[in-house]
């Protein structure tokens, strides 16, 4: 080949690859553009009106100027109407008077963020600077303690592997640090597991006792921890993201089984029996799921396919009856504030 | 000036005369594809993780999306490649391939739904990755007269690493524009990885590294052109180098052990965290030249060793000696220079160590070095558990400190290179 036909070739290539990728993101933007006119308009309703009786928060995943949002429904007509909240999360709880948001700040450099703010998305009463991809985050009842749990992307040749940091935070006192260094009981024996991560805490109402995940040897534990105490103590094998309930006699968490990687089934375990009851969604999911009242969980599962960035809020018996309803349409990451 | 006045000539007839004041056109070409191919993969890797998260739901990374298995694999896959790259004689076919497959890994991930596909993709593309790297290395020592090794893969490493930089904020500008639309990002990525995989296959020569070069001046040079046999790799200098770069690579602790030693002590550290990355790289982008210039100059073990020096100023910053903020900026610009100091002098050294089985060698020592600083991050993860942050890094400081002189030992003399009579310097 001479040079002449490689540069010519070159060129070619160049200009190929250049208009593809070119005419792709003008077609994909004016795509984005015109489902984002045709999409029906949400209905909305006033913030004031929602706030002043028991409510879903969430965030929105209606594609429309608000996607991303956190959004309020009233409890008792949770697919109606919803009101916007000018706060931008990824993940997003709620509890007493207070929001927890997670968000993702891109940019140049894409940095993450913790924040309780007061229900309105005004006043930051907690700022906590994330090391990586925020994943669950929950208020203890009463919205004083917010645990976060974030992706932390580690050692840069080993970087096949993720670990995550979840740590505890006081609104308005120092921080109760990562779980990490929590004393850790393991079959009445103290262990330390080198590759130990924590993630999906859940609080009791005492703002004492918790339920969290941990992991290490490619097991997940279901615990329960003592912040007075900093310890925390194995109690269930296969648990993840554990959520418990208002009356604080049993949780739901995934539980992989004998399912392939990224896979799990939602089970709600009784605390004092330690009967484990498989939920009827079918769907694998992955969530920390939020009970509506001592009988019902709500989680937050994607569409498929090309829609995955719209999700839904469904609701399940948690006895193993039953069937999964809809709840709110084009939501996510919800919780239950009486 | 006088010595550029001798150079004119040559210039102007365009000859590809590979004198120490020129680079070889080869490394340019080569740089270029490395420039174009990392804009390609930091691209999709700077996403990945928000992809993965919305897309494919949260828990997925919480797995990691590919165990350690797959570092073994890479590492056998490297040797193998550097190998057949000197077997066949045709080391750019070798990296070809290599480079090859990592360009349909990326048009792979539009489809790619699961999450097992995703992680098959990201393994085809390290697979990839562990073909291509020896024998590119291989195409850079044979096209560049010894003497001027170190400058060599300094340029090319400094292109490479543009490439890291620019490709994530290609990314993130993407998704600026249309946002959550990863898949524009993933053609985008796919484009480069095609203008750099042409580049490759149009324009790089097709060069036999075994051919014996006149200004090698090392006897081995002069092989005749059969198959060598492996046997060539037990070259005493070559064992010595990689016990010597094997000592050290245990005691290197991983940038994100640093990185998350340094969050603990400065606030600012946590909130731009992503950032530290691309930090040591612009550290890493400006010094790989310099540096490789000096190690022609001093010695390219000197140069090697005291990358390692650096190293050991970047644990001795995170590890206490300095304030917050100062801290952070210190060890990064250290870390930076000891991958400047040491990523492409290894290759250097190691490519002219043994002629014949070129990709081989640089193969078995990069092998050898990624190995054991794998090793290292997880005796230093078993350190930081046993004994606390602080003081597992003290202990890798110590140990590293203790371990530099017993390398100056152990790593091979190579001779200084001196620049051949008539060539211009």
């Amino acid at each position: 080949m001479s040079n002449r036909v490689k540069l010519i070739s070159l060129a070619v290539v160049c200009l190929l690859a250049v208009a593809g990728s070119v005419s792709y993101l003008l077609n994909s933007r004016s795509n984005q553009q015109r489902a984002a006119q045709a999409a029906a308009p949400v209905a909305q309703i006033g913030l004031s009106t929602v706030l002043a009786e028991p409510r879903i928060i969430f965030r929105s995943t209606a594609p429309s100027d608000h996607y991303g949002s956190v959004a309020a429904v009233a409890l008792s007509d949770p697919a109606g109407p919803r009101a916007f909240i000018d706060t931008q999360c990824d993940r997003v709880y709620a509890a007493n008077q207070r929001l927890l948001c997670l968000s993702s700040d891109r940019g140049l450099v894409t940095t993450y963020a913790a924040k309780v703010l007061a229900v309105n998305g005004l006043g930051s009463l907690l700022n906590v600077a994330l090391a990586g991809v925020p994943s669950r985050a929950r208020l203890s009842r009463d919205g004083q303690l917010a645990a976060t749990t974030s992706f932390t992307q580690g050692d840069s040749y080993a970087a096949t592997s993720f670990s995550t940091r979840t740590v505890i935070d006081r609104v308005g006192g120092p921080s109760l640090g990562s779980l990490e260094d929590f004393k850790l009981i393991h079959q009445g024996k103290s262990i330390k597991p080198v590759d130990r991560n924590y993630w999906g805490v859940t609080f009791a109402a005492d703002d004492n006792t918790f339920y969290a995940t941990v992991e290490w040897a490619n097991h997940t534990w279901l615990v329960r921890g003592d912040l007075a105490t900093r310890t925390v103590v194995t109690l269930h094998e296969d648990a993840e993201c554990p959520s418990l309930s208002p009356d604080g006699s049993q949780v739901v968490y995934k539980q992989r089984g004998t399912l392939p990687k990224g896979s799990w089934r939602l089970v709600s375990y009784d605390l004092a029996t330690g009967t484990v009851t498989p939920l009827a969604e079918t769907h694998s999911l992955d969530d920390q799921v939020e009970w509506l009242d001592n009988q019902h969980v709500i989680y937050g599962l994607p569409r498929s396919g090309n829609a995955a960035a719209i999700s839904d809020v469904w609701s399940v018996p948690v006895d193993g009856t039953g069937a999964p309803t809809l709840l709110i349409p084009q939501a996510w990451s919800p919780a239950v504030v009486h | 000036m006088y010595i550029s006045v001798r150079d004119r000539p040559a210039r102007s007839r365009g000859a590809a005369r590979a004198t120490s004041a020129r680079l070889a056109p080869t490394v340019l070409l080569l740089g270029t594809v490395s420039l174009l191919t990392d804009v390609s993969s930091e691209s999709v890797n700077a996403v990945l993780p928000i992809y993965l998260t919305s897309v494919l739901g949260l828990g997925a990374l919480a797995y990691g999306f590919i165990d350690g298995i797959y570092q073994g694999a890479t590492a056998l896959v490297r040797i193998l490649a550097g190998w057949l790259a000197d077997r066949s004689d045709r080391p750019k076919w070798v990296a070809v391939v290599g480079y090859g497959v990592s360009a349909l890994s990326r048009a792979a991930l539009l489809p790619a739904h699961g999450f097992a596909a995703i992680t098959s993709v990201i393994t085809l593309d390290r697979l990839g990755k562990g073909v291509r790297t020896a024998p590119r290395d291989a195409l850079i020592a044979s096209s560049t007269p010894a003497h001027s090794l170190g400058r060599a893969f300094g340029v090319h490493r400094a292109m490479d690493t543009a490439g890291a930089l620019i490709g994530p904020l290609l990314a993130f500008w993407i998704l600026l524009m249309l946002p959550s639309n990863y898949h524009g990002v993933f053609i985008v990525s796919f484009a480069f990885a095609i203008v750099g995989f042409a580049v490759l296959v149009l324009f790089v020569p097709d060069l036999r590294t075994r051919a014996a070069r006149q200004d090698d001046q090392q006897p081995a040079a002069i092989e005749p052109a059969s198959a060598p046999s492996l046997r060539l790799l037990l070259d005493p200098r070559l064992l010595r180098l990689c016990a010597g770069a094997t000592l050290l690579g245990l005691l290197t602790v991983g940038d994100g052990f640093l990185y998350l030693q340094l969050t603990e002590r400065d606030s600012l550290a946590t909130k731009y965290f992503p950032l530290l990355y691309a930090g040591s790289n612009i550290s890493y982008l400006v010094l790989a030249v310099p540096l490789g210039r000096l190690a022609d100059r001093i010695g390219r073990v000197p140069v090697f060793l005291g990358g390692h020096l650096a190293l050991l100023g970047s644990y001795l910053a995170a590890g206490g000696v300095l304030p917050g903020a100062w801290a952070t900026l210190t060890c990064l610009a250290l870390l930076g220079s000891y991958y400047a100091a040491t990523d492409g002098v290894l290759a250097a050294i190691a490519g002219q160590l043994v002629p014949a089985l070129r990709a081989s060698a640089i193969a078995t020592a990069q092998t050898v070095v990624s190995l054991a600083r794998f090793a290292a991050s997880i005796g230093f993860g078993l350190a930081w558990t046993l004994l606390g942050r602080s003081d597992a890094l003290h202990l890798f400081t110590g140990l590293l400190m203790l371990a530099i002189p017993v390398a100056v030992w152990v790593l091979p003399r190579t001779r200084r290179q001196v620049v051949p009579a008539g060539s211009a310097q």
